[in-house]
């Protein structure tokens, strides 16, 4: 089945009152992020859609694909699952080497080349990391930057899902700006649960929760587009000398200015 | 009156599944009564009478097989629940015998086995997933999306088992649970078990199957009594 896009259609909040945003529709290609503070709901949310929630979850929401409720039988058969997740606290508990986890997940995705699409799984990863990832390794040896890694290019090539759902990717010492740009090549709907000014502007909108609820949806603005541009050139600046220092380099003051520079430069 | 008889091996969270499937249940006007078969300590008696109200009583196998002591008490088991006025009487067995497995003929099987309990455990557990009705996956709020998936292909593999996926803790996929209760038949006479048990020495386990002590010899109990000796 194709899947154009999903719905969300809107619950309630922890306090029972209505969501405000009463449907949310992600179409294809889109890149979304939700954003709010601590305990707003993002999780619950994000959590909503992977279970194909029908007024079923703590919110009351209900999820649509193709703007009606989804087939029995995305839940009844995995490699049919159309969405992934990936959550804050997602883990990878087997220790089978990587290579061959990633083997047997592709086969039960029936992948049709399962060699090539784990050679591109871990070369999709190996782009997100520094340290490349060890195939013959165990998959609980990765590192925790490694694994989420491997979470993002597992479900984007192998699983292959539709939807990809990433609860708080920034914490993982990933490569955002890079992440985005793999990402953007994937005709597919992204959900960024994300604390992160930077991912929020590079989305196409944004969605404001409080109080677990879905306050306010924001299209992101050309002038916000251009704040973005130069959130990055600062975070490239900071990556920089993270690279730097995590090389054994030295710093100066020089690299300050050169880090206004950077910012005073996008603005240009 | 359906039987539930639900299986799995310990913490693999049976309590929490049965407990927001009866929850579901008694909202949607259905009359429920529990019973717990467990080896040497079990509470979950008390959780259900209390927290529902829900007529609850515990089995302690003791000396016995779990599954065995189901053989020789189910029968009276199924008359109490039925006297209690229950229209669905939900078993939760300690299932530590991986050989048998504990389902009667004309009850609902659920084998509950947990996510994170390592991918091929499906292929460990035997009779008591391939003798299932369903298989309830708990704990996939742990588990990434990958292993989720080949671990369900494990189970389908082991047995050709509709699987329903749960975060038991949440109540999430008990409902699609709850709807395949409703559509359970009752149980009717005779009760027998559903497998056939392993090769030993006592009358279950060289293989009669009928559900009741009165048909069985050797060491014994009633659903009140503790055990005895009745020679052929
Ligand atoms: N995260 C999570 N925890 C769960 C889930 N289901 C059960 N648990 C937890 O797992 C533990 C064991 O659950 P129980 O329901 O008591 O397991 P059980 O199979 O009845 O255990 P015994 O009767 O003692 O064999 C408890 O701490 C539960 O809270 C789930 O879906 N997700
Ligand atoms: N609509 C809702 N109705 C009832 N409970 C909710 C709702 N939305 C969220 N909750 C509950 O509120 C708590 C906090 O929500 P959640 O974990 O989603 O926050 P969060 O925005 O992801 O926070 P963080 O940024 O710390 O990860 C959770 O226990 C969640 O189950
Ligand atoms: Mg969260
Ligand atoms: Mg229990
Ligand atoms: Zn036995």
């Amino acid at each position: 089945m194709r899947i154009d896009g999903i719905s969300i259609i809107g619950g309630h909040g922890r306090d029972g009152a209505t969501e405000p945003v009463g449907r949310l529709d992600l179409n294809m290609g889109d890149v979304v992020s939700l954003v709010g503070p601590t305990g707003s709901g993002k999780t619950a949310l994000v959590n909503d859609i992977a279970l194909f929630a029908d007024a079923n979850t703590p919110s009351g929401r209900r999820l649509l694909i193709n703007g009606a409720a989804p087939d029995e039988s995305f839940l009844d058969d995995p490699s049919l699952n159309p969405i992934a997740l990936i959550t804050q606290h997602t883990t990878f508990l087997s220790d089978l080497p990587v290579e061959r986890f990633l083997l047997t997940h592709a086969r039960v995705r029936r992948s049709p080349r399962p060699e090539a699409a784990v050679a591109a799984t871990v070369d999709f990863a190996n782009q997100l990391t520094g340290e490349p990832i060890l195939t013959d390794g165990a998959m609980t040896e990765l590192s925790g930057g490694q694994t989420r890694a491997l979470l993002i290019a597992d479900a984007v090539v192998i699983g292959n899902a539709p939807v990809v759902l990433l609860d708080e990717i920034e914490n993982a010492g990933i490569d955002r700006a890079r992440a985005l740009d793999l990402l953007r090549g994937y005709e597919k709907i992204f959900v960024f649960v994300t604390h992160d000014p930077g991912i929020a502007l590079l989305s196409d909108f944004r969605v404001a929760m409080q109080g677990g609820a879905m306050r306010a949806i924001l299209r992101t603005t050309a002038e916000e587009r251009l704040v973005a541009r130069r959130l990055m050139a600062i975070d490239a600046m900071l990556l920089g000398l993270r690279d730097r220092i995590r090389g054994g380099g030295r710093v100066g003051a020089a690299d300050i200015d050169l880090t206004e520079a950077a910012v005073s430069g996008g603005r240009a | 009156m359906r039987v539930v008889m639900c299986a799995g091996p310990p913490t693999s969270g049976k309590t929490m599944v049965l407990l927001q499937a009866a929850a579901r249940l008694r909202r949607r006007g259905h009359s429920l009564a529990y019973l717990k078969m467990d080896v040497q300590y079990a509470e979950e008696d008390v959780l259900f009478r209390e927290r529902l109200g829900i007529p609850a009583r515990k089995v302690l196998s003791g000396e016995l097989c779990p599954d065995h002591c189901g053989v020789l008490i189910m029968a009276e088991a199924i008359a109490w629940a039925e006297a209690e006025g229950a229209g669905t009487f939900l078993v939760e067995t300690a299932g530590l015998c991986l050989r048998c497995a504990p389902y009667i003929e004309g009850t609902l099987g659920v084998a509950v086995i947990e996510a994170t309990s390592g991918m091929s455990l499906p292929r460990k557990i035997g009779a008591m997933l391939a003798l299932a009705d369903i298989a309830v996956v708990t704990k996939i709020d742990l588990v990434s999306q990958a292993e989720k998936e080949v671990f369900k292909a494990n189970i389908v593999e082991a047995a050709p088992l509709p699987v329903i996926e749960t975060d038991a803790l949440r109540g999430i996929g008990i409902d699609r649970l709850v709807n395949r209760i409703e559509k359970a038949a009752p149980v009717g006479a005779p009760l027998r078990l559903k497998g056939l048990p392993p090769v030993a020495t006592c009358t279950i386990c060289a293989g009669k199957r009928e559900i009741g002590w009165e048909h069985h010899f050797g060491v014994l109990r009633t659903l009140d009594s503790d055990l005895f000796y009745r020679g052929q």
